[in-house]
């Protein structure tokens, strides 16, 4: 009895006091899910590039990360939209956005015969709006002259949890559809006219994978690893455009030529013929004044960032940000302490 | 101060701390949802109108969808764990009781995850097939799935404690009853039911309250819509499962409070039903 006492006591003073054989820096953050597969590479490369710094990130949702880098439970928040000038007046300190990677969101579909489709403006949001209630309507057809649309009922899935792959989407379609915008609006969740929700990119995936005569948005990259088709959608030029690394960086480009200097910046339905028009940036939130070592450990990692971490975004379907956009972003960073 | 004296505090103050955290938990709901309250008030609980962008809640849909999606399992469930539980304790083999009594248990232990799994895989699809059939838009998850998947959920919890119970009614009354020239099915009828009665109303109400807070298996098939519709084929929502989607996400401080409010008549809800079943089986008693 004594013995197993001890053991037991032994383990207890071992989980609560962890030796430490290294003087480990470790920093916090949480936030955004969009970006947590480009993040969790970063953070696992920068530590084995610099040994003694270790960066936790969850991804819980940009509005947790939001949150949380409010009430400084975090050394670091992550998003995907930007936050309002509200919530920024509630934050204790300056605090800074900083583009990090470029997404998109396409459009999937689950028709029989059909792996290319083209999306006008109009008919994407007349579909989320549940104004247009079959493949083979005019306003589908007429993009699509070659393709044998169905009659067969359009099944919309949305994502039913919050998220900014969401508010990317219907800030799109709030910029389109000025019906959309009073109906709907933008939001990371938003009161859906018509449609199945379904839980995150891998929900609204499988949903629509399963789901015959479906249609669905989700991250460029849940498409391609689901094996998904997905449309090309009408950018601002008139010109139908499917998302990938090029297009999705011609949108960023088209916007960096007016970026304002806090970051906090809609590049959906960008200028230009062949910008993507549903992409957006993702951002870190950081503070401009940090305690002690923390401001000099995060500004390393962003340096790093823009110079390394670049590199390692195409390979998992983002796209590195425009040269342009790095260059004012570095200017920002050397702020922080 | 005596052992005895010593043991008796100790566990009368275990007991208050239970006590305590369920007050706990009522007023950190109240005091994290008041901004619900405060600019809806009651009608809160019977509009229907869900959102987030122009910060209007109702929470009449989701407390129909957890209500109608529950009955539905209960409906389902309970007829078929009641036969089976019969059928276990008066007319199986010995064997074959001990075997599936077992296997039930095991049921039990599913993870709710893994059932959401299982609908989303075997059962949406079977669902659609037959809406397909019927003609009606095949969307597979809804209502009718969640009810199914839930009734599964369920069905160990009331087979096995009406096992229980129903072997619990003592040999010499149901022997006097076959006496007396009873057929089996009278004797079940007149004496084990009527003598279970109490242990097997406390077995639906605890899957009652089971099906009321699952999350993860109904968000996975109820099709996360927030619309009341008459017809189990359309998708709906559930209390467990809005909270568990938005939570997450909710950035302004209303539709926190909103959802936490929903947290707190979901409690209210399984209070009340729990309340009601204690009433009920007093009653019988």
């Amino acid at each position: 009895m004594k013995r197993t006492l001890k053991i037991l006591f032994t383990a207890l003073a071992a989980t609560m006091f962890p030796v430490r054989t290294l003087a480990l820096t470790t920093l916090n953050g949480a936030g955004a899910t969009f970006p947590y597969p480009i993040y969790s590479k970063w953070f696992d490369e920068y530590a084995k590039a610099k040994k003694n710094v270790q960066i936790n990130y969850q991804s819980i949702g940009s509005g947790g990360g939001i949150r949380q880098v409010i009430e400084g439970t975090v050394d670091f928040g992550a998003t995907d939209g930007p936050m309002t000038d509200e919530q920024l007046k509630k934050a204790p300190g300056a605090l800074l956005h900083i583009p990090t990677v470029l997404g998109a969101v396409v459009p999937v579909f689950n028709i029989k015969g059909a792996s290319e489709l083209n999306l006008s403006a109009e008919a994407l949001a007349g579909i989320f709006l549940g104004k247009i209630t079959r493949w083979n309507e005019a306003a589908i057809q007429k993009a699509n002259p070659k393709a044998k649309l169905p009659a067969a009922a359009i099944t919309v899935v949305h994502r039913s949890d919050g998220s900014g792959t969401t508010f990317c989407f219907v800030d799109y379609l709030s910029k389109v559809s000025p019906e959309w915008g009073k109906q709907a609006g933008r939001g990371t969740s938003v009161n859906w006219p018509v449609g199945l929700g379904a839980k995150g990119n891998e929900g609204v995936a499988g949903m629509v994978k399963q789901t015959p005569n479906s249609i669905g948005y989700v991250e460029l990259i849940y498409a391609m690893h689901n094996g998904l088709a997905h449309g090309a959608v009408q950018n601002s030029a008139g010109k139908f455009v499917k998302a990938d690394m090029e297009s999705v960086a011609s949108a960023a480009s088209a916007a960096a030529k007016n970026m304002p200097k806090d970051f906090r910046v809609s590049i959906t339905d960008a200028p230009g013929p062949k910008a993507y028009p549903i992409s957006t940036f993702t951002w870190l939130l950081v503070y401009e004044n940090n305690q002690d070592w923390r401001g000099a450990v995060l500004k390393d990692f962003l340096v790093w960032m823009l110079n390394e971490g670049q590199k390692m975004a195409p390979q998992l379907g983002y796209a590195p940000l425009p040269p342009g956009v790095i260059a004012m972003v570095k200017k920002t960073i050397e702020s922080v302490q | 101060m005596s052992r005895d004296r010593f043991f008796k505090f100790a566990v009368l103050a275990f007991g208050l701390v239970v006590v305590a955290l369920a007050i706990c938990l009522g007023w950190e709901l109240l005091k994290n949802s008041h901004l619900a309250w405060s600019k809806f008030g009651l009608s809160f609980l019977y509009t229907s109108t869900w959102d987030p962008v122009q910060e209007t809640f109702g929470a009449l849909p989701f407390i129909y969808g957890t209500l109608v999606s529950s009955a539905l399992a209960l409906t389902l469930a309970v007829p078929l764990a009641l036969g089976s539980a019969i059928f276990l304790t008066e007319l199986a083999p010995r064997r074959i009781s001990q075997a599936c009594a077992f296997l039930i248990e095991l049921l039990a232990a599913i993870p709710s995850v893994v059932l959401g799994l299982i609908g989303i895989f075997i059962l949406v699809p079977g669902v659609r097939a037959v809406e397909t059939m019927f003609q009606v838009t095949s969307y597979g998850v809804g209502m009718l799935a969640a009810g199914l998947i839930l009734s599964i959920m369920v069905l160990p919890y009331i087979t096995s404690i009406s096992r229980e119970v129903l072997m619990a009614v003592p040999q010499p009354l149901k022997e006097g009853m076959l006496a007396l020239g009873a057929t089996r099915w009278e004797m079940i009828r007149q004496v084990s039911l009527p003598y279970a009665r109490s242990g097997i109303i406390g077995a639906v109400f605890l899957a009652l309250g089971r099906a009321l807070g699952e999350t993860m298996a109904v968000t996975m098939v109820i099709g996360n819509t927030p619309k009341i519709s008459a017809s189990l084929l359309d998708p709906s929502y559930s209390m467990a499962a809005v909270i568990a989607n938005e939570l997450a996400e909710a950035t302004s401080d209303i539709h926190m409070h909103s959802l936490i409010a929903i947290a707190l008549v979901l409690f209210g809800i399984t209070m009340i039903i729990n309340g009601a079943a204690r009433l009920l089986i007093d009653r019988l008693k």
